[in-house]
């Protein structure tokens, strides 16, 4: 692949980005080129280029959310040609490369679109709901100090590493915008699974996924329809698995009874 | 002046112990009453902020991220130490603090190292509890591994993700803690002033960084957790957003600024592709575990394929140099052998700028599946950015600006010397000395943010009333004043050149003369270039768009324009100190063979700079170190 592109040394490129001022300014798609591009420049690099080419024509550059570039921190999020974050496997915004983009080309940019995330300004929106799924249930009530020893509860190896499967997630939000539903079953999913599958995390489990659920309703996230894009867009590979054990976490938590406020607020909707 | 660190005398297997009882207790019922702002949400700032609320003080904590998840602790990859010696292979808190005295090149205060040592071993058991997913082996114990500067299996670790697993820990706490209303969590702010009333931190100013609006918080006590300053380098292994700006305000309104010229250049980065780049990344330490650095014997071999040079032709310069630590020297040795490689001209890859870092070796001693197992995301995102498969070829790395070991000044408490002013992980300068051993920063993150402040803060707040400022008072209005003066000159410049061409420009100003290598003529140069990047950024920048709204390029300006007068004082730092010690390496002060030659006699102290004005020469003063456990002697890793 990288042969293929770095023989045609740079490349000149056609952008097509949604420019949006605020969150109740309206949008439109307004097109840029991206001139000398290398094979070797990470996509964010090469909104740099442009941008850099907008500051110096006093145009206003494109917002776009970005930080660690090392696709950990999970704050680049912006729709390529139609998939989040460019849509090759286990790759996120700031980790593709323009190696994967031919010279010529047209690239549409747009930002997460979902319900449950407001667009603050172009390319950025504000994904507060998912900090807010978190904040309802997505922790263990340890209290700091006075905790046992670490190696007090061995665990076996296989939840260590299907734990450690579910917790990869950066919590870029992908998945909510590759969802039709605009569904965070996926995100729910992976951290109810990691905190419900460790010895640590089994006291609160069915209060934990029936408070999760609930907050997924409360801040205007879907329903999983088992379209499974979401792990189609997922940058760390996280498996619909875990939705699985969402929903059968969710039954657990139903018959333990736990879920009471859950089914009286659906029901009023 | 002599600054006193307050450090605790007697046996140092005591010292914490001791002076946490003696420490003064805050009432349960009065703790509510005080009000603690914490700036910064990695692992210092998360896990203070969620512990402080836990005890009942009420807590506001701002981050310039969207969600205090991204903080760039998260990328951390390689570990965290403890002295549990869980592998039975010699290991104690004795000998982890033993290292990291020695690793830092006897730059660090005892009693502190001693400290972080002594509660390693509750933060791995915190972090269980939490439900971060360790590492296990089959039996279901946790497992470990080697760090650089180490000859014990000390590092925990999450697959080549701790940093994130631990970050998401403190983050969940923090998070359990805003649902609990302890908590209010400010994202998407930055701090752009330190509020100081009568002598003491009483607040800070902040811009909403999506409506632009700037305003005060007013506390009774102000925790700075905002990381380090590399990317004064411009290209280093920070993400974008770190910047030295918090820390430098508070510097201006007093606040010692200690050993800035003690920065870590990192041995196993990604090397440089293109002008354009943005970033350096890391590739985690642990890699050195099962990876083998080498370069070609011949210059003439550097531009074949590796697997073209045989076995007799390929120098593994770090196992010769070094028998004992061999790939696994300290961070400061291992970065200085690979530029010397590539200075020697025997470097591989585009410029020459690049060393082999081979698991050929290992995936025939181990087989590929459990090189992969280890550190699979590691190659595949290696992978990502040099489009290369290193189960096929090796890696090429090359050092790279990565963490600051010099920040504020603090004492043992934590505390800068403006009371009521506490300095957390990265950002103050304690216990890392001149270099940080590997998996040691999130360590000290979670030990000052879990279990130091939550203690010595309380001795502070003992001696004050709660809410003895008010918002009203004139300093804050004042503070204001002064953020919004400065937005307002930026703004107002409309030159030519963007601000992304001026940190780049200082940047390689500083990795050319600051960096790696540092001479009396390449630091004075520096001064006199650093002053003249600075007055033409004043007069010929362009920043558009507007203060009142979201303005990503007025705060790459605001972050620009702190880089640019704190370069000059690391330029500086780095000029004074007339020795070499870890990451600090002065050409005139080396041995014949190459290796950093200290000068405990003239140096033997922590440099604590004190602001007098843009372009003044700060004033020097001094925290003498005093070694009493562990000898002052040459540094030797052979």
């Amino acid at each position: 692949m990288s042969a293929h592109a770095s023989e045609h040394g740079t490349m000149n490129l056609k952008l097509i980005v949604w420019r949006q001022a605020g969150p109740n300014e309206p949008g439109r798609f307004e097109t840029y080129d991206a001139k000398g591009i290398t094979p070797h420049h990470s996509f964010l690099e090469m909104l740099d280029v442009v941008n850099e080419d907008l500051i110096k024509a006093g145009k206003e550059p494109i917002v776009f959310d970005h930080d660690c570039r090392e696709g950990i921190c999970g704050a680049c999020s912006a729709v390529v040609n139609g998939v989040p974050h460019g849509g090759y496997k286990r790759t996120t915004l700031c980790q593709l490369h323009m190696r994967k983009f031919k010279d010529g080309d047209a690239i549409y940019l747009e930002p997460w679109r979902a319900r449950a995330f407001p667009i603050i300004k172009d390319l950025m929106v504000d994904r507060g709901a998912l900090d807010r799924l978190i904040q309802a249930a997505g922790w263990t009530s340890a209290h700091t100090g006075g905790v046992p020893d670490g190696n007090s509860t061995p665990i076996p190896k296989r939840s260590a590493d299907y734990a450690m499967d579910a917790a990869e997630c950066i919590g870029c939000g992908a998945c909510v915008a590759a969802c039709p539903n605009g569904a965070a079953m996926l995100f729910a999913g992976a951290k109810v699974s990691q905190l419900n599958e460790l010895p640590q995390g089994q006291v609160e489990a069915p209060e934990r996924v029936a408070a999760m659920v609930q907050a997924m309703a409360e801040n205007g996230f879907g329903n999983c329809s088992n379209h499974y894009e979401c792990q189609a867009a997922c940058p760390k590979g996280i498996d619909v698995k875990f939705i699985a054990r969402l929903n059968r976490e969710f039954r657990k938590a139903l018959v333990l009874d736990k879920v009471g406020a859950l089914t009286k607020s659906a029901k009023a909707e | 002046m002599i600054l006193d660190g307050k450090a605790p005398t007697g046996r140092i297997e005591e010292s914490w112990d001791k002076y946490r009882f003696d420490l003064k207790l805050v009432n349960p019922a009065n703790k509510r009453k005080f009000k603690i702002l914490v700036v910064g949400t990695g692992l210092a700032g998360a896990s203070a902020a969620a512990t402080l609320g836990e005890l009942g003080y009420n807590v506001e904590t701002f981050c310039y991220q969207d969600s205090p998840r991204r903080a760039h602790s998260i990328a951390a990859q390689g570990g965290i130490n403890a002295a549990k010696n869980y592998p039975n292979d010699g290991d104690s808190i004795y000998r982890l603090f033993y290292d990291t005295i020695k690793g830092g090149d006897f730059r660090a205060r005892e009693a502190d190292v001693w400290r972080l040592a002594q509660v390693s071993n509750n933060i791995i058991d915190q972090c269980v509890a939490q439900g971060v997913p360790f590492a296990r082996d089959y039996a279901g114990y946790l497992d470990n591994r080697s760090f650089g500067g180490a000859q014990v299996s000390r590092t925990f670790y999450a697959r080549g993700q701790t940093g994130q697993q631990l970050l998401l820990g403190a983050y969940s706490a923090l998070s359990r803690q805003i649902k609990a209303g302890t908590v209010k969590l400010f994202a998407r702010t930055e701090m752009l002033d330190l509020v100081v009333v009568d002598g003491e931190a009483k607040g800070i100013t902040i811009r909403d960084l999506v409506t632009g609006e700037i305003r005060t918080h007013v506390g009774d006590a102000v925790v700075l957790a905002t990381g380090g300053y590399v990317n004064v380098f411009y290209l280093s292994t920070n993400a974008m957003g770190c910047s030295v700006t918090a820390n430098w305000k508070a510097h201006k309104k007093g606040a010692y600024f200690a050993n800035p010229c003690f920065t870590q250049i990192h041995p196993t980065c990604i090397p440089q592709a293109g002008d354009y780049q943005s970033k350096l990344t890391l590739m985690s330490e642990s890699l050195r575990n099962d990876g083998r650095i080498w370069v070609p014997k011949k210059k003439e071999d550097c531009n074949k394929p590796a697997n073209e040079i045989p076995e007799e032709d390929r120098d593994y310069y770090l196992e010769r140099k070094y028998p004992t630590f061999g790939n696994l020297a300290p961070r400061d040795i291992a970065s200085r052998a690979a530029k010397e490689q590539c200075d020697e001209g025997r470097g591989v890859g585009p410029g020459g700028r690049g060393v082999y870092l081979d698991f050929a070796a290992s995936i025939k001693r181990l087989g590929e599946n459990v090189v992969r197992e280890r550190y699979g995301n590691l190659f595949e995102m290696y992978e990502r950015i040099t489009d290369e498969d290193a189960y096929k070829q090796p890696m090429r790395i090359y050092p790279a600006p990565h963490y600051s070991m010099g920040g504020l000044w603090v004492d043992y408490n934590l505390m800068s010397n403006i009371p009521g002013l506490f300095v957390l992980g990265e950002a103050n300068f304690s216990v890392h000395g001149a270099n940080r051993l590997g998996a040691s920063a999130l360590m000290q993150g979670l030990a000052d943010g879990y279990f130091v402040i939550p203690n010595t803060i309380a001795g502070y707040l003992a001696t004050t009333k709660p809410g003895k400022v008010k918002a009203d008072h004139p300093e804050f209005k004042k503070s204001v004043e002064e953020v919004h003066g400065a937005s307002k000159k930026l703004l107002g410049i409309n030159g030519k050149k963007t601000v992304t061409e001026f940190i780049r420009e200082l940047g390689t100003t500083m990795w050319e003369d600051v960096g790696m290598a540092r001479s009396k003529e390449s630091l004075t140069k520096a001064l006199q270039k650093i002053p003249a990047i600075r007055k033409e950024f004043w007069e010929n920048v362009k920043v558009s768009g507007k203060g009142e709204e979201l303005n990503q390029q007025l705060e790459n300006a605001g972050r620009t324009a702190d880089f640019l007068e704190f370069a000059e004082l690391l330029a500086r730092d780095a000029l004074h100190r007339e020795e070499s010690c870890g990451g600090h390496f002065r050409v005139e002060h080396q041995y014949p063979d190459g290796e950093a030659k200290r000068d405990d006699a003239n140096f033997c102290y922590t440099a604590a700079w004190e602001f007098k004005g843009i372009g003044k020469e700060p004033e020097l003063h001094k925290e003498p170190l005093k070694f009493e456990n562990v000898h002052l002697a040459v540094r030797s890793y052979k």
